[in-house]
């Protein structure tokens, strides 16, 4: 198993800490994981991406070029990155933010509707862990449970955020399940 | 955890309680980190008014003989060169780390190895070198962070560990050792200046008017890099009989650790020696390996520094080629992998 994945969206989306939960959980199941966030002269609110690569075998390039997978929070971002990813690809988009047509034929594409579903649950900024609860529900490469251990981790001293993003983890996942 | 975390976690855990910085990107996280955990151990985190001022402050914290570190990135080294020559001229052992951005000039923060000849070649004025380790990946970041602190107090100089942007801003699983260094257990330092006021007078200098005295701190300081040979650290893999020998360090190495996968799939031979310590510099281990290689491929995130030592080391036994991306462009394995089959077509030539 080797998976590269590209989040990427707007600073205040929770793109960063997106991968970071990713990478935790991952971690959590002892497998080879590399984090990278976007690094550069950068704006709040501004363009904002991070990879993350989970492996079972030891990892050489830290760096993704063309991921197996991407989660779209934005439009601005399917421009960027959709030439990168690798054909055959899985393209995860926030359907509530991207308006543009994917110009791509030849990868996989999902739309969420990932704030209207935060929304539903009480609050908007859960949209990050809709999304990332697609991702897992259509490529399992770490165990739900290992992922609400690293919410645990998190927001253990917040239950109601902590149920809030458990919540919303959930919800991505069905909604995967109901686009597959 | 992230690499620069790493790297402060492993000074911490070397002991070192004294942490002089000046902020600069991509490297903030080291004494964001130091600035936090530091005084829970008792220890001391300043930021200095400038780079400068920093490494005299390391400069005065190892003549009393503590485990000092400073860290920068590529224009802030270059501020520290002067100190840096001071620290080495009056033979005190500390830690300098350059989280490497592109350069020349204030560059960008992107990852690069453009700083190579600056480290491995002394950096500042006067006859002298720094012993320079090159991790790549988080959990060598804090491993080499702690033996630096080892190699300076043995050889009583600076030593530079060699990350870039990349090695510092990424995650990586990381397990620490159970054991740690207590600053109160470390060895008295017989030339500390302690304030005691008991024994001979103890003296930390780097001036010798008398050129015959410069000379003969300067034979002691190149006896002890010779001493420091049997540190030389290296890894090698993959196939090396008839196959390209590449060579890389750091995040290159990463890059070419997947180029060799791909090249093994193409049914290409290929192995990868990866030098750990870039001085004192790997030259018997590569030497040996390229003369069973068909050719030898450097690859560095520069235009070609290290490229002159694997020459030299090389000396002839097969054909040393290079490829390399420059300014904080990061090769992909893809490119790394079309250089291998040039070299593997065109290698004699």
């Amino acid at each position: 198993m080797h998976h590269e994945i590209i989040i990427a969206g707007f600073g205040g989306q929770g793109v960063i800490l997106t991968g970071q939960l990713l990478a935790l959980a991952a971690n959590l199941e002892d497998k080879h994981v590399v984090w990278n966030p976007s690094y550069g002269p950068e704006m709040r609110g501004g363009p904002s991406h991070c990879t993350v690569i989970i492996s079972s075998d030891p990892i050489g390039s830290p760096v993704v070029a063309h991921p197996d997978s991407e989660l779209i929070m934005d439009d601005p971002s399917l421009g960027r990155f959709l030439p990168g990813l690798k054909p055959g690809g899985l393209l995860i988009m926030n359907s509530s933010l991207v308006r543009k047509n994917p110009e791509r034929k030849d990868v996989r594409r999902i739309a969420i509707p990932a704030n209207r579903i935060a929304e539903h649950l009480g609050d908007v900024r859960c949209t990050n862990l809709v999304m990332l609860g697609a991702l897992l529900g259509l490529v399992p490469m770490v165990e739900e449970e290992s992922l609400h251990l690293t919410l645990k981790e998190r927001w253990g001293g917040k239950p109601d955020l902590l149920d809030l993003n458990q919540r919303a983890l959930r919800a991505g996942m069905e909604e995967a399940a109901k686009a597959k | 955890m992230r690499g620069n975390q790493a790297v402060a976690q492993g000074a911490i855990d070397a002991g070192c309680r004294y942490f002089f910085g000046y902020p600069i990107t991509p490297q903030n996280e080291i004494p964001d980190y130091m600035a936090l955990h530091l005084p829970e151990v008792g220890g001391v985190f300043l930021q200095a008014e400038s780079e400068v001022a920093a490494i005299n402050m390391v400069y005065g914290a190892a003549a009393a003989g503590k485990r000092a570190m400073t860290t920068s990135s590529s224009p802030g080294i270059s501020l520290k060169q002067e100190g840096i020559s001071y620290i080495a001229g009056a033979e005190l052992p500390a830690v300098i780390v350059n989280i490497v951005r592109g350069g020349p000039g204030l560059g960008n923060i992107a990852p690069a190895q453009t700083d190579y000849f600056q480290a491995v070649k002394g950096g500042g004025h006067g006859d002298y070198r720094t012993l320079v380790l090159a991790p790549s990946s988080v959990q060598e970041m804090y491993e080499h962070t702690r033996l630096a602190f080892e190699l300076a107090d043995t050889y009583r100089g600076p030593v530079v560990v060699l990350g870039d942007a990349v090695l510092g801003q990424m995650m990586e699983p990381i397990v620490f050792p159970a054991e740690v260094v207590d600053p109160e257990d470390l060895p008295e330092k017989p030339w500390a200046t302690t304030g005691q006021h008991e024994g001979p007078k103890r003296i930390i200098n780097s001036l010798y008017i008398v050129p015959k005295d410069l000379e003969q701190t300067n034979l002691r300081i190149a006896k002890r890099y010779q001493e420091a040979e049997k540190e030389i650290r290296f890894t090698h893999e993959g196939v090396e009989k008839g196959g390209v020998l590449l060579v890389a360090y750091g995040s290159a190495a990463r890059v070419c650790q997947t180029a060799l996968r791909l090249a093994e799939k193409k049914g290409l031979k290929a192995g990868l020696l990866r030098p750990i310590t870039l001085f004192p510099f790997p030259e018997k281990a590569l030497s040996e390996a390229a003369t069973k290689a068909k050719a030898v491929l450097v690859v560095e995130l520069s235009l070609g520094q290290m490229v002159e030592d694997v020459e030299r080391a090389v000396a002839g036994r097969a054909p040393v080629h290079f490829f390399g991306r420059t300014a904080g462009v990061i090769p992909t394995p893809e490119e790394v992998l079309a250089a291998i089959e040039e070299v593997d077509t065109n290698g004699r030539e």
